[in-house]
């Protein structure tokens, strides 16, 4: 059987870099065909040639066996192509119906006819089994899952015969996911074929059917069934290297026990996202918040934080309460945050590197108001060195560096300003597989100089394998506290799934 | 580690945020800057560029009025009408670099020239027009940054209710009369004729050159100045950083509002009298003028430089269609034409910054 899709050594420059050199990819009908790779491998770009958004400059795209060129977005839908981008591209302020033919508006003479339109979009949602969905509603008051569900119903109002799917769980829950699951099966059992792109490879065990591998825009491998292909395998064809031991070495089991409190939490709730949460962090140590996305992790964090004003509940920081609802007091007080959304929450990304360092310590370079640049950029660098962020050059913008960088940056901030607790929101979110051993081992280094940090990820083995200690949370509420050695990820997803509709 | 170290103990100059300095490093380092086309190294170096379109309407000048463009009187004038709107836009660009706008400067130069100089305010003296002028700019400046740090309005829409309230109070408390300033009162006239002039240079000049050298230590070498393109360029990273975006986002309108203060002086001193006709569009000259220099309106970037060299142009234009007694209708086409074409070199750097 012709495969539906193929791709074969497609090439693209960009000015000074190659960003794809030498791609096969084949896509049969009714396949999830998952694409693996690191960052900067080529996935993205891969996808907007596919997407017709580039054009490549070497290979050559066969179409159900014949030579096709998608010279622009409208060919490929127009092919049966469409894509589903990780950022949705749906617009808030029109309906769920009007975001599904956006484009292609069912009118006459200029006049959406609105009736035809809302009724052809119920029956897209019926199809995707989710007919409880108002195609009159608006948009923007959806949830994330809600979203991806229309952008799925807009590529089959295309009549799509490929979806490109771009990390689509990332903005889900778990039960979510699972939803999401069935709709992908529903899909290829109607001869669909779905590319999807994750770095979770639990998912991709669970739905796909064959990996393609990319590095350094090549394809590396090809065909590799997704279900019984060895991890080890997979991390040494996308890194290039063995899989080694990525977590660095713990202390003992309570070797925290004499040390001081740095962080204790009382009773803190927050209404509408957790409840009589107490928890607290010693010097030295590492404590692991895990739970379902929504089971209050990190609003936790940010109303330490004082991003937001708890209605029970007391803080304190060595001792000293502090007040509630101010972040100039927490960092005050010692506390550094490294936010979810690194680009939107953490980073100016119009500065250089020292700047992004330096942010939060500004005052203490400032004499009269005076900035004492060549102090401010010689600790900078000395954090960022101490750090290894790479590259060194501490002048060039922080937009320049890689996830994992940045994510340097961030720490060395909170570094120079000499915090005593770190609070890190998935840290390794969008931090590719090589890059996150490193991180892994400089958040354990900044643990044993004494800095007490609490770790919120969505990967419960990273979580697991970094911590000292874990908490588990489910619908906002404390369920267990145990030694992170002695409890396994089977426990905490019974824990954490226990009572949800999953 | 060493690459970037230079001499011991002599650390390399900090990229100063002016695109002159900029361009100063790319060509210092070449290694450690992105290769880019022509078109991008133009946009690198914008303020050249606005210094270019400086020297061709000079040169424009010259050609069509050899005698009289480059004559002492006519380039003092230049500079005296540039001072003005120059003082605004020097508050308009921290405010802009900041992420905001403030619509309403126009309209506080008018209720400040007005309060300034009624007769209950010229009986204190020159002092107290003065101190008059400057408190009504700073309380129009604070009222705005209240409203939009604490009270959480819009900016545009916090500055536009001011453009609309305070030249209505301006009219209120002149009755749309003409106040001049009075005989006692002359020795701030007197500051705008030649006998005041210092080496040949009017006070406005002065003033407007004072403003211009504080404002830019005040931007690049300062906390306030850092935390302001911190605050611009992303907020919820400058909050959660534990910087004061509230209290910074005051300020940056009660500078502004100061500007205007300023600026009313100097306005009272150039016309002998304040009216509450003072001022009309100005905001639109100011932000014009801030934006050609290539700052952001974004946010978070820009250069204070730029923002002189964006009134210079715009005065030296006015300048020259007088001289050559040509239409204001052209002269308008000819500033729409010159605010368009430098947003669209601004776009392209944007959209080379976005690539990286």
């Amino acid at each position: 059987m012709t495969p539906l899709l193929q791709m074969h050594g497609i090439a693209k420059d960009f000015p000074g870099v190659r960003a794809l050199d030498g791609v096969d990819l084949q896509v049969r009908a009714g396949e999830v065909h998952c694409l693996l790779g690191q960052n900067g491998a080529g996935k993205s770009t891969l996808i907007k040639v596919l997407a017709g958004a580039h054009q490549p400059d070497a290979g050559e795209i066969r179409w159900r066996g014949e030579p096709v060129s998608l010279t622009s977005p409208t060919a490929a839908v127009h092919q049966g192509i469409a894509t589903i981008y990780q950022e949705l591209d749906l617009v808030d302020g029109l309906s769920v119906a009007e975001n599904i033919y956006l484009g292609h508006e069912q009118a006459r003479l200029g006049f959406v006819r609105r009736s035809t339109m809302n009724a052809a979009a119920r029956e897209l949602l019926v199809r995707l089994g989710h007919p409880e969905i108002e195609p009159a509603r608006e948009l923007g008051s959806m949830s994330a899952a809600g979203k991806q569900i229309v952008s799925m119903a807009r590529a089959l109002s295309h009549d799509a015969q490929v979806i490109v799917m771009d990390e689509p769980s990332a903005v889900l829950a778990s039960n979510e996911v699972a939803n999401l699951f069935r709709v992908i099966r529903d899909l290829t059992a109607h001869g669909v074929a779905v590319i999807y792109i994750s770095h979770r490879l639990a998912e991709i065990r669970e739905i796909g059917d064959r990996v393609t591998v990319l590095k350094d825009g090549r394809t590396v491998a090809a065909d590799l069934p997704a279900r019984t292909t060895p991890t080890d395998q997979i991390v040494a064809l996308m890194t290039g290297r063995a899989a080694a031991q990525v977590f660095p070495a713990r202390p003992e089991p309570g070797s925290h026990d004499g040390r001081p409190e740095v962080l204790k939490v009382d009773g803190l709730t927050l209404p509408g996202a957790f409840h009589d949460v107490s928890l607290h962090v010693r010097e030295g140590e590492i404590l692991g918040l895990v739970g379902l996305v929504g089971a209050g992790r990190s609003e936790i964090l940010e109303t330490v934080y004082g991003a937001h004003r708890p209605s029970a509940g007391r803080v304190t920081v060595d001792g000293k309460p502090l007040a509630p609802g101010r972040v100039t007091a927490a960092v005050r007080a010692g506390i550094g945050l490294a936010p979810e959304e690194r680009k939107s929450q953490a980073l100016l990304m119009h500065d250089s590197v020292a700047r992004n360092i330096s942010v939060a310590s500004l005052g203490r370079y400032a004499r009269l108001g005076f900035i004492d640049r060549r102090a401010e950029l010689l600790d900078a660098r000395k954090h960022s060195e101490e750090l290894d962020v790479r590259p060194a050059d501490i002048r060039r913008d922080v937009r320049t560096l890689s996830g994992g960088n940045q994510q340097k940056a961030v720490l060395a901030r909170w570094l120079l300003r000499g915090c005593r607790l770190l609070l890190l929101d998935e840290p390794t979110r969008g931090v590719d597989v090589g890059a996150r051993a490193e991180l892994y081992r400089v958040i354990r280094s900044l643990a044993d100089s004494g800095v007490a940090i609490v770790l919120v990820s969505s990967e419960v083995p990273e979580v697991l394998g970094l911590a000292d200690r874990v908490v588990v949370l489910r619908e906002g509420r404390v369920v267990r506290e145990a030694d992170a050695r002695a409890i396994d990820e089977h426990t905490i997803l019974d824990l954490v799934m226990k009572g949800s509709a999953a | 580690m060493t690459e970037h170290s230079g001499v011991a103990g002599q650390p390399p100059p900090v990229d100063e945020r002016g695109r002159v300095e900029a361009a100063a490093l790319e060509t210092a380092e070449p290694a450690t800057r992105r290769t880019g086309s022509a078109w991008a190294r133009l946009g690198e170096v914008r303020n050249l560029g606005l210094v270019g379109v400086l020297l061709l309407l000079c040169l424009a000048g010259v050609f069509t009025k050899p005698g009289q463009f480059l004559s002492v009187n006519n380039l003092v004038l230049i500079l005296t009408l540039a001072s003005i709107i120059g003082v605004i836009s020097v508050g308009m660009t921290f405010v802009i670099i900041g992420g905001g706008i403030d619509l309403s400067v126009g309209a506080i130069v008018a209720i400040s020239t007005v309060w300034a100089t009624t007769k209950a305010t010229q009986s204190f003296g020159v002092w107290g027009i003065v101190f008059t002028a400057l408190c009504v700019g700073v309380g129009c400046g604070l009222v705005n940054g209240l409203l939009i740090a604490y009270g959480r309005v819009v900016a545009f829409v916090a500055t536009i209710a001011m453009l609309a309230g305070a030249r209505g109070l301006a009219i209120q408390i002149s009755q749309g009369r003409t106040q001049t300033v009075t005989t006692p009162n002359q020795a701030l006239v007197d500051l705008g004729y030649r006998k005041s002039y210092v080496l040949g240079v009017p006070p406005l000049v002065i003033i407007f050159a004072v403003v211009v050298v504080l404002g830019w230590i005040l931007l690049n070498r300062t906390t306030f100045g850092r935390r302001t393109f911190a605050i611009g360029g992303n907020p919820v990273a400058a909050r959660l950083a534990g910087l004061n975006v509230q209290l910074h986002t005051l300020m940056l309108y009660v500078l502004s509002g100061l500007c205007c203060g300023i600026a009313s002086i100097m306005l009272v001193i150039l016309t002998s009298s304040g009216t509450s006709a003072n001022g009309n569009l100005y905001e639109l000259d100011a932000i014009a003028a801030v934006i050609i220099g290539g700052t952001l309106l974004s946010g978070g970037r820009g250069t204070l430089v730029g923002s002189v060299l964006g009134v210079l142009v715009f005065t030296t234009i006015s300048d020259l269609f007088t001289l050559n007694n040509l239409s204001t209708a052209v002269q308008q086409i000819a500033k729409g034409l010159i605010i368009v074409i430098a947003v669209l070199v601004q776009r392209r750097a944007e959209a080379r910054d976005a690539k990286t």
